[in-house]
């Protein structure tokens, strides 16, 4: 996306996350889900967020939309999404922003759907909601938007109830839910996870055709590499609630710098000799409830040190926005290529 | 913590294995015509108003030693096949035959025989274990149950939590909620293992853990394989997974068998076009290779009436008048394990499809997509 050699002065990101964390408190313990996560998006942008399952990616996306119980959770930092400060909107006009400015869609669609509603109606009603349009025009739009999403028969689908569709087609019917008020921002929680890989691809390419269509940015939670490989422009990689490594697809997914990158990338599987064992990375993550300083991959890390342990790393400039926070960066170079091609 | 166990733990068991009764070229297990039908009910009177044909006359065999990965679409009846080859559930009609011995039959191998010598792991490693036991003891639970001393058993599922890289002594006392996902299902599939089975059915057992804990489970499952003789049936939708781990490869679609062979040879050369589609929706991890066209249009037809003829034939791009009037067979070749073959009108000559006899390879992939497409609707 992001010329360098381009004269004109870059456009305001749409999207400015600042130092996020967010911690959660209970009684027997705080778990510190997230911890000074700071990253831009850019209108027209897809940001895949990849990592595995803890690391703080559903956190971080929730952050965005005020979806956290407000009593356990201590949140600082600052986020913008357009002209909204996320952090100083009262409930009210989150509400407002909700569904206008960004929408959302979710691994499970049933908890979006109303399940006692028709398509047609939860979409039509939206559109209604957010733009006082008539039912009959708000109708047509949802038409529209189901033709739009590449759901066969749209008229048939439109009166149905959201059990009467398959899990592919009800994961498309949220996402014309989502579109329904052409949002600036879409955020979307691992949404083609639950399908299967025939329906998953059907999914993503439509909602790369919308995003690029809207100039919609979108930032898209996966643990997938494979996905992210598909539908990023860019892609943070989180690790025990930290952005670890960042920068353009090409760049993470063809050129990865942090250890935990390549362990992911090489413990993937994709085509690896039958008769020799996965290179895995020993171990597993970190309890979120007691983060040691230093680097949480360092217990991990074939390339620890003990300065690694002792605080946490300053990112490293890689070129073209390539971002990785390792002490070892110098190390990774040769490592990366013994350990991936 | 979780390290792999070492070689010196195990010594590979030596070739001719004790419980091989039937020889080497005997299948380990021989499925002929299974079939599961689940009624559904409905009316006042709650009568049977339909039926879902969740497995429809499946054959197959699975060799000694091998790996036989299951792939298909959600609900083309993986998991019944699974629970059926367990007998968690029963079936309608077909037969078993365990390493040359019929089950559940007069002169054959008794349920009790069968249970001890083929086990299951799931995907649910939480539901599976139980809360209130320490996992050491959900482990010794078989083989206590099947006769064996209580202190004996203990001894035996310390030894197994070795082998599977839980030190007895960090793990053995912890309650389930006390371990990650991938410890889980360490002790799942010890528990697995408790029985000395000859066989392990794998029901998405690696897919709900993160990529960096399944590469270490798959390495375990590997381990295990090569010093306990054992025969795997892994059921995966993780088409890489499947690849990596499989010598042969069985395909399902809607309760039915379309395809089966060596690993690599349907990978290379698929020879339904279900398969071909279901490979190509594969993801690579490679942004400059993006997939831009669906290899396939729209979501399985329902199970409950499923398309007469080739139940593939609605989003096929091949479909003709054939595939409407005439199920296309796997045929006898099927029950060699040599062999790859795939049941569509295209792969017989003389089925009268009017691409007969020619490979996948050598066809467009859109051919008459409109028509199938729209009698999908
Ligand atoms: N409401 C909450 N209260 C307490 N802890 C929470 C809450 N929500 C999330 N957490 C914890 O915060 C951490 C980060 O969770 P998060 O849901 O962001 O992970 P994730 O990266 O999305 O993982 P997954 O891939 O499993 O969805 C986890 O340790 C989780 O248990
Ligand atoms: N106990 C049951 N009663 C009625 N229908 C059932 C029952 N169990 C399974 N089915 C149906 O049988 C079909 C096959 O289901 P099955 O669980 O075997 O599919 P699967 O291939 O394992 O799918 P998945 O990939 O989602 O696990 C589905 O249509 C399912 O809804
Ligand atoms: S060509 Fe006919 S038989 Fe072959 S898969 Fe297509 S519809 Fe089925
Ligand atoms: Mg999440
Ligand atoms: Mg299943």
């Amino acid at each position: 996306m992001a010329d360098t050699n381009n004269p004109t002065p870059p456009k305001r990101p749409l999207v400015e996350v600042r130092d996020l964390n967010v911690n959660f408190v209970s009684r027997e313990a705080t778990v510190r889900a997230v911890n000074g996560v700071s990253f831009d998006v850019m209108p027209g942008e897809v940001l895949c967020i990849i990592g595995e399952s803890g690391s703080g990616k559903s956190v971080t996306m929730r952050s965005l939309m005020q979806l956290h119980p407000k009593k356990r959770t201590r949140i600082t930092g600052s986020m913008r999404v357009g002209d909204h400060d996320i952090m100083a909107l009262s409930d009210k006009e989150m509400n407002a922003v909700r569904g206008r400015v960004i929408s959302m869609v979710f691994q499970e669609p049933m908890t979006a759907l109303d399940p006692v509603y028709t398509i047609g109606d939860q979409i039509a009603e939206t559109v209604m909601r957010h733009e006082g349009v008539s039912k009959a025009a708000a109708m047509e739009r949802a038409l529209e938007l189901m033709q739009m999403v590449k759901v066969p028969s749209p008229e048939r689908r439109l009166k149905a109830y959201p059990h009467e569709l398959s899990g592919g087609l009800r994961q498309r019917a949220m996402m014309a839910v989502a579109l329904s008020c052409r949002p600036a921002l879409l955020l979307a929680d691992e949404p083609t996870t639950a399908l299967d890989a025939t329906v998953q691809i059907q999914v993503l390419i439509v909602l790369r055709k919308l995003q690029e269509q809207f100039g919609m940015g979108v930032i898209f939670v996966t643990h997938d590499l494979g996905v992210a490989a598909q539908i990023a422009d860019k892609v943070a990689v989180m690790y025990a609630g930290r952005i670890i490594e960042y920068g353009s697809v090409k760049d993470v997914l063809l050129k990865p710098k942090h250890p935990y990158t390549l362990g992911l990338m090489a413990s993937t599987v994709h085509g690896q000799n039958r008769d020799q064992d996965i290179d895995a990375i020993p171990g597993s993550p970190p309890d979120m409830r007691f983060l040691a300083p230093g680097c949480s991959f360092a217990p991990r890390c074939k390339l620890a040190q003990p300065e690694c342990l002792a605080s946490f790393p300053e990112p490293n400039d890689h070129g073209n926005g390539h971002m990785s926070r390792c002490f070892r960066t110098a190390a990774t170079t040769p490592a990366m290529e013994m350990g991936i091609a | 913590m979780t390290a792999q166990p070492t070689e010196r733990h195990l010594q590979p068991v030596p070739p001719g294995d004790n419980n091989d009764r039937g020889g080497k070229a005997q299948p380990l297990l021989i499925v002929q015509n299974l079939q599961k039908y689940f009624p559904i009910r409905g009316g006042v009177l709650n009568r049977k108003v339909a039926e879902v044909k969740a497995v429809d006359d499946v054959s197959f065999s699975v060799m000694k030693g091998e790996t036989l990965g299951i792939v298909g679409e959600s609900g083309c009846g993986k998991s019944t096949l699974a629970r059926l080859l367990m007998h968690l559930m029963p079936r309608d009609k077909g037969t078993l035959v365990f390493d040359g011995d019929p089950v559940d039959e007069p002169h054959g191998i008794t349920l009790r025989e069968l249970r001890r010598n083929m086990q299951m792991v799931f995907q649910d490693s939480y539901s599976s274990l139980n809360p209130r036991l320490p996992v050491v003891d959900s482990i010794a639970y078989g083989p206590t149950v099947h006769g064996v001393a209580t202190s004996e058993a203990k001894i035996k599922a310390r030894g197994l939590l070795e082998k599977v890289g839980l030190r007895p002594d960090l793990f053995g006392g912890r309650y389930p909620h006390e371990l990650s996902g991938g410890q889980k299902q360490r002790v799942n599939i010890a528990r697995a293992l408790a029985l000395d089975p000859r066989m392990l059915i794998l029901d998405e057992a690696v897919s709900a853990l993160d990529k960096s804990v399944e590469a270490q489970v798959l390495n375990l499952l590997g381990y295990l394989k090569r010093h306990l003789n054992l025969t795997y049936i892994f059921i995966s939708h993780d088409l890489h997974v499947v690849q990596y781990i499989s010598d042969r490869v069985l395909v399902m679609y809607l309760g039915q068998v379309v395809e089966i062979g060596p690993v690599d040879r349907i990978y290379n050369a698929p020879k339904h076009p279900y398969t071909r589609a279901l490979l190509q929706s594969a993801l690579e991890i490679d942004p400059e290779h993006r997939i831009e066209t669906p290899p396939l249009v729209g979501d399985p037809p329902n199970p409950i009436n499923p398309p007469s003829g080739c139940r593939f034939r609605t989003r096929c791009p091949y479909a003709e008048a054939i595939c409407e009037r005439e199920t296309p067979k796997l045929g006898k070749a099927a029950e060699n394990p040599a062999e790859h073959v795939a049941a569509c009108h295209i792969t017989n000559p003389v089925a009268g499809h009017s691409m007969a006899g020619r490979t996948l390879q050598s066809l467009p992939v859109e051919a008459s997509a409109p028509r199938a497409l729209a009698a999908a609707l």
